[in-house]
C-alpha cells in the first residue's frame, strides 16, 4: 500500500491504496463521486473524462498513485463552473442526454473544446468529440449543443 | 479490466529510475504518460512487478533550442507539441503530427519519449522522427549515449534500450532551409492506430530529400527510391507510382492487394501536400 494525497474538487484527501488503483476507482470507489463513469477501462470510450491538472484525463489511464500531490477535478466540482452551466443548459435545450452514460465525459471534453477553440464549427466539434463515445448514438443533439453553447460563450467575451 | 498488482516507485532523478529499473529476477517497466502502458496492464497483456513512474523526473523534460539542434525532453507531450509550447523548426509539422494523435485526453499525457521507447509500428513519432533525422538520447547505468532514431527502432516494440537505459530526450537538426513536407495517414476512425502513414520532406527546393512509410511493416520504412524521385522535381504520378510499387514490393513484401494501394495512396498525398508548399 502507498499513501496518496489528491487534491479532489478544491479539498485534499488522502488514502492508503493499492498502486494499481485507478484515478476513475479512486475517485468512484473511495471518495464516492460517481459522476465519473466506466465504461471501457482501457481508453477507448471516454466516459470517464476528468481533469488532472486542469486537463482533461481519462480517469481509467491514469493510476491514482500517478496523482499524488495533483489536483483532480470530476464533474461534481464543475457545478459552478460557467463554461459548464451554459453546456449543461444547451444539453437540456438540444435533446443532447439520452441514457446519460456518457454524458459526464461530454461535457467536460466538451469544455475543454470550447476553452482551445472560440466558437468552434461543427467539423472541428466532431473532430475533436471523436474520443468520447456515445452508445445511444445521440452525437447530433449533443454536437449541436457544443456548437449553440460556443456561440453563446464567444458572444459574452466579446 | 484491472491490471494484475503491481510495486510502485516515484524516483526523482535517472539514477535512482535507472537502478530501480535494472532490478534483476523482476519485470520492470517504466511509465511516463502511461497511455500505451496501462491499456496494456489493464488488458493484462503486460505483466509488470515494478513500475518505475519517470513522470517528474525534471531532467527529461528539458526544451531547448542551439543553432543547429531542437533539443526535446523525452516527457515532452503531443499535447505540448500540438499546441505550440515548444519550438517546431520544421515548418509546422510537429504541430501537425502531434494534433493527429489518439484524442486530447490521450495527448494530454502521452509523451514523445514513451512513443518512441515502446516502438509500436503504427504509432506516429517514430517515422516522423526518422524523417526529420533525429537522434535519440539515452541515459542509465553506462554513460550517456546518441543514436539515430532509425537504428535505435530495431523491430515491432523492440529498441536498443538496455536494462536500466531509458530515453533522455531527442535531438532534431534543424533543417538546412525551409522545410517542405507532407504527412498522409490513414486510419479507420479518427484516433484509432494508422493503417498507413507516409511522411515527406524536403529541405528547400532543391534540397535532399526523405520518405518514410510507417504502419506498413514491422518498423518504418525508408523509402529512398521514392525520396529520389521527388527530389528531382515535379514528378508524372504514372513514375511515381512505379517508383513507389516497386520499392513496396521490396520493403513491404507481405503487403496484400488493399495494403499496397493504401501506402501508395498515403505516399502520393504526402508527396503532393509537399510540393504544394
Amino acid at each position: 500500500m502507498i499513501n496518496v494525497t489528491i487534491e479532489l474538487n478544491g479539498e485534499k484527501v488522502a488514502h492508503a491504496i493499492e498502486p494499481r488503483e485507478s484515478l476513475a476507482d479512486f475517485v468512484r470507489e473511495r471518495c464516492g463521486l460517481t459522476a465519473t463513469h466506466l465504461g471501457c477501462e482501457h481508453g477507448a470510450c471516454g466516459a470517464c473524462t476528468l481533469l488532472v491538472d486542469g486537463e482533461p484525463t481519462r480517469a481509467c489511464l491514469m493510476l491514482a498513485a500517478m496523482c499524488d500531490g495533483r489536483s483532480v477535478a470530476t464533474l461534481e466540482g464543475l457545478r459552478q463552473d460557467p463554461a459548464v452551466e451554459v453546456l449543461r443548459r444547451h444539453f437540456h435545450q438540444s435533446h443532447a442526454v439520452q441514457c446519460g452514460f456518457c454524458t459526464p465525459g461530454m461535457l467536460i471534453s466538451a469544455r475543454d473544446i470550447l476553452r482551445r477553440f472560440r466558437a468552434p464549427d461543427e467539423r472541428t466539434i466532431r473532430h475533436e468529440l471523436s474520443g468520447q463515445i456515445c452508445r445511444c448514438t445521440g452525437y447530433a443533439g449533443i454536437v449541436k449543443a457544443i456548437l449553440a453553447a460556443g456561440q453563446e460563450l464567444a458572444g459574452a467575451k466579446k | 479490466m484491472k491490471p494484475a498488482p503491481f510495486d510502485y516507485v516515484r524516483p526523482i532523478d535517472v539514477a535512482a529510475a535507472s537502478a530501480a529499473l535494472a532490478q534483476d529476477r523482476i519485470t520492470t517497466a517504466a511509465i511516463a504518460g502511461g497511455q500505451s502502458l496501462l491499456p496494456m496492464l489493464n488488458l493484462r497483456v503486460a505483466l509488470i512487478d515494478l513500475l518505475v513512474d519517470i513522470g517528474r523526473i525534471e531532467e527529461l523534460e528539458a526544451v531547448g533550442e542551439t543553432a543547429d539542434t531542437l533539443h526535446l525532453g523525452a516527457l515532452t507531450t503531443h499535447a505540448a507539441i500540438e499546441d505550440g509550447k515548444v519550438p517546431d523548426p520544421f515548418n509546422g509539422l510537429l504541430r501537425r503530427v502531434a494534433g493527429q494523435i489518439s484524442y486530447r485526453a490521450v495527448r494530454n499525457h502521452g509523451t514523445l519519449g514513451g512513443s518512441l521507447a515502446l516502438a509500436d509500428p503504427a504509432a506516429d513519432w517514430p517515422g516522423c522522427l526518422m524523417a526529420v533525422g533525429a537522434k535519440v538520447r539515452i541515459g542509465g547505468r553506462n554513460d550517456t549515449r546518441t543514436e539515430p532514431v532509425a537504428d535505435f527502432i530495431r523491430d515491432a516494440y523492440s529498441t536498443s534500450l538496455e536494462a536500466g537505459e531509458l530515453i533522455l530526450g531527442f535531438e532534431l537538426p534543424r533543417p538546412q532551409a525551409k522545410l517542405r513536407w507532407g504527412f498522409a495517414k490513414v486510419a479507420r476512425k479518427s484516433g484509432a492506430f494508422a493503417d498507413s502513414i507516409a511522411f515527406v520532406v524536403a529541405h528547400g527546393k532543391a534540397g535532399p530529400a526523405t520518405a518514410v512509410l510507417a504502419a506498413a511493416a514491422s518498423r518504418p520504412c525508408v523509402m529512398s527510391a521514392v525520396a529520389d524521385e521527388v527530389k528531382t522535381g515535379s514528378v508524372s504520378e504514372e513514375r511515381l507510382r512505379a517508383t513507389i510499387a516497386t520499392e513496396l514490393a521490396a520493403k513491404v513484401p507481405d503487403a496484400d492487394g488493399y495494403q499496397r494501394r493504401l501506402h501508395t495512396a498515403t505516399l502520393l498525398r504526402a508527396i503532393r501536400e509537399m510540393e504544394r508548399q
